[in-house]
């Protein structure tokens, strides 16, 4: 079985267009300042194709997926803490 | 803040050992050698001692030397980065260490490359300080001067954390960067890089000479050894000194001429640590700040008049570290920015407080471990632990008034705005 898909936020990239937040609203939604918040990185098997659609649209390509096992640290902070 | 207050506690005279700051400084490399001998050639054998030892970092995270000398040893030949950029406008102690003792800090250096077969040993420093001269002076008074590179970093509160400091030497802005690759795994060059506090290598300069027996005959069983401690606020004389960890504040304190009035709260760990209220028996130690919530970060303790206010210092301090943002994630610059203004109103009094003080909570959630860096983190801590340590004067403040008979500052807050490159 292959690893699960995550998402994974550049901060220092985003610059708030928001895109991802309309594409995917059952994962990010976004804080008073425009900027996502990423509830649960691990994307479940029926929003792949949202997931997808919500990387590809971010024009700052700030947005990333990654097959990864475990949860790496906090999402969107892209750090490892 | 070039003089150092207390007694050093190891003078030449005891055991002939000497301690990080010995009474008249050494300055020279003539008066160094006399002090603490040639530089002992331990070579990779320092691995060993250093985690007999149980030396950890003194630059403010705490880590264990000896994980991050082994982290580098291996792999590409590494470069070791002396960081002694110290952007913390409340701590001192670094400075005090450069400029009284650099030839301690050039030997540790020297011996944690020995040790981790690095060619490049680069000592950063702030731009604004006298340090670069000082330091290059001493350089071209020893033999293996000529090892060490000297870089002076653009005075900006952030420009010291690691992932910064390496941006910039590798020609960028002195700007954190996503982590990973972390900088064991790829920092000046591209190279895996050694990043030590310059205080940790002069502790390890020490350690290579006389032994772990002697290092951890002071201190505490968990955290052994002395540290520099930069103590400010009410006391009588401030400055830069030399203590073993655990020390009791109240000791620390006495050491700087005891306090000018009483304390009513301390702040340990400079701008990214903790209000802790003044109870008695504390010690500069990680376990006995963490019962106060705080921590002891790099040792700057500020001893907060009883007559001064405590909003309105938290809120100057972070209005000073939201200003201090490298402005590249989102919630850090537009999440410190209001909450800076929040406490701005709390501090005045105004009208609006009452609504400032209830939006904190929910401020806190969107800002909370949203950066690529520690920095908003560091601020909100330290916001949190002013809630918590002033709530009789959040109280008044939300009331419309202020207790505090002094408004004078008490923390130092630079206005100088220093470049990125």
């Amino acid at each position: 079985m292959s690893k699960p898909l995550h998402l994974a936020l550049d901060m220092i990239r985003c610059d708030a267009y928001g895109h991802c937040a309309e594409l995917l609203p059952e994962l990010i939604e976004l804080d008073q300042w425009g900027y996502p918040i990423i509830e649960a990185a691990s994307v479940p098997e029926h929003l792949h194709g949202d997931a997808r659609r919500a990387v590809a649209a971010c024009p700052r390509l700030a947005l990333k997926l990654e097959r990864r096992a475990a949860t790496r640290g906090p999402a969107g902070t892209g750090a490892a803490r | 803040m070039s003089a150092y207050a207390g007694q050093p506690l190891r003078a030449r005279d005891r055991e002939g050992t000497c301690g990080l700051l010995p009474p008249h400084g050494a300055a020279t490399y003539e008066q160094f050698l006399k002090l603490y001998g040639p530089t002992p050639r331990p070579g990779e054998r320092l691995l060993d001692i250093v985690q007999a030892s149980g030396l950890s970092g003194r630059g403010g995270a705490g880590f264990p030397t000896a994980r991050k000398l082994r982290a580098v040893r291996d792999g590409r030949r590494p470069v070791v980065l002396a960081n002694g950029t110290e952007g913390e406008p409340a701590s001192h102690k670094d400075e005090v260490l450069l400029s009284h003792n650099p030839h301690l800090v050039i030997d540790g250096a020297l011996l944690a490359a020995d040790a981790v077969r690095a060619r490049r040993v680069i000592i950063a420093v702030a731009r604004a300080a006298d340090a670069a001269a000082q330091l290059e002076r001493a350089l071209a008074s020893r033999p293996d001067g000529d090892r060490v590179e000297v870089r002076t970093v653009p005075d900006r509160f952030i420009a010291g954390e690691e992932s910064a400091l390496i941006h910039f030497l590798n020609g960028g802005e002195a700007k954190p960067t996503n982590t990973p690759p972390r900088p064991f795994e790829r920092g000046v060059g591209g190279r895996p890089t050694l990043v030590q506090n310059v205080e940790t290598l002069a502790t390890l300069a020490l350690i290579a000479r006389y032994g772990e027996g002697w290092f951890r005959a002071s201190g505490t069983a968990e955290e052994p050894g002395n540290v520099l401690a930069t103590v400010a606020g009410a006391v009588r004389m401030p400055g830069v000194l030399e203590v073993p960890l655990g020390i009791e504040l109240s000791d620390l304190f006495a050491r700087c001429g005891g306090l000018t009035e009483p304390a009513r709260a301390y702040l340990v760990g400079g701008y990214f640590g903790r209000w802790v209220p003044a109870v008695e028996g504390l010690e500069l130690s990680s376990a006995s700040l963490a019962t106060a919530g705080g921590s002891l970060g790099a040792r700057t303790v500020v001893a907060f008049p009883q007559s001064s206010c405590g909003v309105l210092e938290s809120a100057r301090v972070i209005a000073y570290m939201a200003g201090q943002s490298a402005e590249q994630c989102g919630p850090c610059v537009f999440g410190l920015r209001t909450l800076a203004a929040r406490f701005a109103t709390i501090a005045r009094a105004e009208p609006g407080a009452a609504e400032a003080y209830r939006a904190l909570d929910g401020l806190h959630r969107q800002i909370a471990r949203r950066g690529a860096c520690a920095h908003p983190d560091g601020v909100l801590g330290f916001a949190a632990s002013a809630t918590r340590v002033f709530a009789d004067e959040f109280s008044a403040h939300l009331a419309g008034h202020c207790t505090a008979r002094s408004h004078q500052p008490v923390l130092p807050v630079p206005v100088k705005q220093g470049d990125w490159r």
